[in-house]
C-alpha cells in the first residue's frame, strides 16, 4: 500500500507550522517569551540601577537575557502548550494518526527554533541599534550554547508537561522561570548574591547559558564550565522526559 | 495487503486488565469488510478498551488483535493510515479552529479529501473561524468525524459518535455514517443508546463487564423468542373472558400488563381490539412479535447482575 504511505515532510512542516500558530496565539505566552525579556534589556539597560558590576549594562545584560529568553520559550511557553494538549487528549488524538511521534516533536522543535530565532534577532537588533551592544566573538560558541541551552530547557519543560498535571506544569514551570531569574545571575552579578545561591545558580540551566554566552561574547570562546553543565542538564532532561512521558491525559 | 474473505478486523482472546479489574475478558469478535458493527453495552461494560486496542492505544494482557491483517502496535506505520477514528473526547487544540485542524490532519495523508468540502459536508463551514473551545458540543462532534474520515480510511472507529447531542444533531451524525457504510467503509461504533445500534449497525455485540452476551443482527437479537402480543390497559381485565375472546392464553404479569401467547397474526390483533372496544377498554401500548432490542439488553445485562 505505498499509495497510502504518509507524507512525512508534509506532515511535520504542516504540524510544525500549527504548533507555532498556537504559540503565538497565545498572549499569555508572548508575555513571557518576548515581553519579559525584551522589557528587561532595554529597561535595564537604559536605567542603571542594577549592580552589573564594573562593565557596562548592555553588556552584562544581553547574554543573560537570551538566557532567559530560551528559559521562556522551552521552560515555561513549551511545557504549557504541551501539558494542556496532553490535558484536552490531542496528543493522544495525534498519536491516532500517521504522524509518528519523532514526527511530532521535530514538529516543536521546528516551531521552538523559529519563536527563537525571532527572540534572538530581537534582542541582538535592539542590543546593536539602540544600546550600542558591541560582541567581541562567540560566532561558533554562543550559538552552539544557545542550541544546548534550547535542549535543556525544552526538555525540562517536556518533562513536567508529561508528568505532572497541567495546572501543576503551569505553577511550576512559572515559578522555575521565576526563580532561575532572580538565582542565574541573569539582570545582575550573581556576585551580589550570597555565595551558595551563586553557586548553585551557576549551574542550573539559565545561569549556565548566561555564562557560557557571556564568556563567548567577550571573545573568550567556550567556557567549559558552563558547557558541561548545559551538556548534564540536557542529557539527564533528555533521559527523563523520554522515560516518563505520558501522551494520554 | 488483506485477502477479500480476510475480517477487516479479528479479535481473539482478547483480555485486558487495569490493576485487579478486567475490564475486557477473552473477548472474540469478527468485523467483516464493509460492515457497520455497533458495541453496545452499560458504562464500565469494556467498550472503549476493545476498540482502544484495535485502534493501537493499549496493548493486549492476552489474545490477538487485527485491524486489516495488520497489528495495531507492531504495524502502526503502515495501519495508521488507513484507519480513522474518533475518541470520546474530543482531542482538538482549544485555540484552534475546524478548517485548520482539518487541513492540519489533511497533511497528514497521502490522498485525503478536500479539507473546506469536507467542512461543509459536516456542516461546520459558518464555524470555520471558531475557535474548537467555542464550538457546541454538537459542532465539536461533527468535527471529531471529519477528522477521523479526511484521510478516507478503509475502517473507523468511532467511541460514542453521538454522546451529548440533540435528537437533530444526532440523526445528522448517523446519515454521516450511514453514508460510510454505503461508501463500504468498515466501522466499529460504540454507543449506549439502543436506537443507534439498530439504526446504524448491520450486527449488534452486546458487552457486559468485558464480556460479549450476545451477538447478532438487531432482527436476529430480537427475534428468536415465543411468539406473543403485549399489551397494556387498566389493571384486572377479565382474562377468562379475554381468553376466550382471542382464542389464547393471556397473562397478567403485572398489574395493567398483559401478555397474548400466541403467533402475532393481524387477525389477532383485531380480535383484540374488538374485545377491548366491547369492554369500553383504552389501550395503553401494544406491542407485537419481536421484544425491541432494550428487552435483550436489560434482560442480558440483569442476568449478570443475578450472577
Amino acid at each position: 500500500m505505498n499509495e497510502r504511505d504518509t507524507p512525512m515532510l508534509q506532515a511535520v512542516l504542516a504540524q510544525a507550522g500549527m504548533e507555532l500558530r498556537l504559540l503565538v496565539r497565545s498572549g499569555e505566552s508572548l508575555l513571557v517569551t518576548f515581553g519579559i525579556p525584551v522589557g528587561i534589556l532595554v529597561f535595564f539597560s537604559l536605567v542603571e540601577v542594577l549592580p552589573t558590576g564594573e562593565r557596562r549594562a548592555v553588556d552584562f545584560l544581553v547574554p543573560g537575557v537570551l538566557a532567559l529568553s530560551v528559559a521562556a520559550t522551552g521552560l515555561v511557553a513549551v511545557a504549557i502548550q504541551t501539558a494542556f494538549e496532553r490535558k484536552y487528549g490531542v496528543l493522544k488524538r495525534l498519536g491516532g494518526t500517521p504522524l509518528p511521534r519523532a514526527g511530532f516533536l521535530a514538529a516543536k522543535a521546528l516551531a521552538v527554533a523559529a519563536v527563537l530565532a525571532v527572540q534572538v534577532a530581537l534582542v541582538a537588533v535592539l542590543a546593536v541599534s539602540l544600546l550600542d551592544w558591541q560582541p567581541q566573538g562567540g560566532g561558533l560558541a554562543a550559538p552552539l550554547a544557545v542550541l544546548l541551552g534550547t535542549l535543556a530547557t525544552t526538555a525540562l519543560g517536556l518533562l513536567m508537561a508529561g508528568t505532572l498535571r497541567a495546572e501543576a506544569t503551569l505553577a511550576a514551570s512559572n515559578a522555575a522561570f521565576l526563580v532561575l531569574l532572580v538565582i542565574s545571575g541573569v539582570t545582575f552579578d550573581a556576585a551580589t548574591l550570597p555565595d551558595g545561591l551563586a553557586a548553585v545558580g551557576r549551574v542550573l540551566p539559565v545561569g549556565a547559558l548566561g555564562e557560557a554566552l557571556r564568556v563567548a561574547f567577550d571573545g573568550g570562546g567556550f567556557a567549559r564550565g558552563a558547557f558541561v553543565a548545559l551538556v548534564v542538564w540536557s542529557a539527564v532532561a533528555v533521559v527523563a522526559a523520554a522515560r516518563t512521558f505520558r501522551w494520554e491525559p | 495487503m488483506t485477502d477479500a474473505a480476510e475480517p477487516a478486523i479479528l479479535v481473539r482472546g482478547l483480555t485486558k486488565r487495569y490493576g485487579p479489574l478486567t475490564a475486557v475478558d477473552g473477548l472474540e469478535l469478527q468485523v467483516a469488510a464493509g460492515e457497520t458493527l455497533a458495541l453496545l453495552g452499560p458504562n464500565g461494560a469494556g467498550k472503549t478498551t476493545t476498540v482502544e486496542c484495535c485502534e493501537g492505544y493499549r496493548v493486549p494482557d492476552a489474545g490477538t488483535v487485527r485491524v486489516l491483517g495488520l497489528d495495531p502496535r507492531r504495524d502502526a506505520r503502515r495501519l495508521r493510515p488507513r484507519v480513522g477514528l474518533m475518541l470520546q473526547e474530543g482531542g482538538v487544540y482549544p485555540m484552534a479552529r475546524p478548517h485548520e485542524v482539518l487541513r492540519l490532519f489533511a497533511a497528514f495523508y497521502a490522498d485525503p479529501l478536500d479539507a473546506d468540502e469536507l467542512l461543509e459536508r459536516v456542516g461546520l463551514t459558518d464555524t470555520r473561524r471558531t475557535r474548537f473551545r467555542d464550538l457546541s458540543g454538537g459542532q465539536k462532534q461533527r468535527l471529531s468525524l471529519a477528522l477521523a474520515l479526511v484521510g478516507r480510511p478503509e475502517v473507523v472507529f468511532l467511541d460514542e459518535p453521538t454522546a451529548g447531542l440533540d435528537p437533530a444533531a444526532r440523526r445528522r451524525t448517523w446519515e454521516h455514517i450511514g453514508e460510510l457504510r454505503a461508501a463500504g467503509v468498515t466501522v466499529v461504533l460504540t454507543t449506549h443508546l439502543l436506537d443507534e445500534a439498530e439504526q446504524l449497525a448491520d450486527r449488534v455485540a452486546i458487552m457486559d463487564r468485558g464480556q460479549l452476551v450476545a451477538l447478532g443482527t438487531p432482527d436476529e437479537l430480537t427475534h428468536g423468542q415465543r411468539a406473543r402480543l403485549s399489551f397494556t390497559a387498566r389493571p384486572d381485565l377479565d382474562l377468562a373472558d379475554l381468553a376466550a375472546a382471542v382464542g389464547a392464553v393471556v397473562e397478567q404479569p403485572r398489574p395493567g400488563r398483559y401478555v397474548v401467547h400466541a403467533a402475532n397474526d393481524p387477525q389477532l390483533v383485531a380480535r383484540l381490539t374488538a374485545w377491548l372496544a366491547t369492554h369500553d377498554i383504552a389501550l395503553g401500548e401494544l406491542q407485537a412479535g419481536k421484544r425491541s432490542l432494550e428487552e435483550v439488553f436489560l434482560r442480558l445485562t440483569a442476568e449478570e447482575d443475578r450472577a
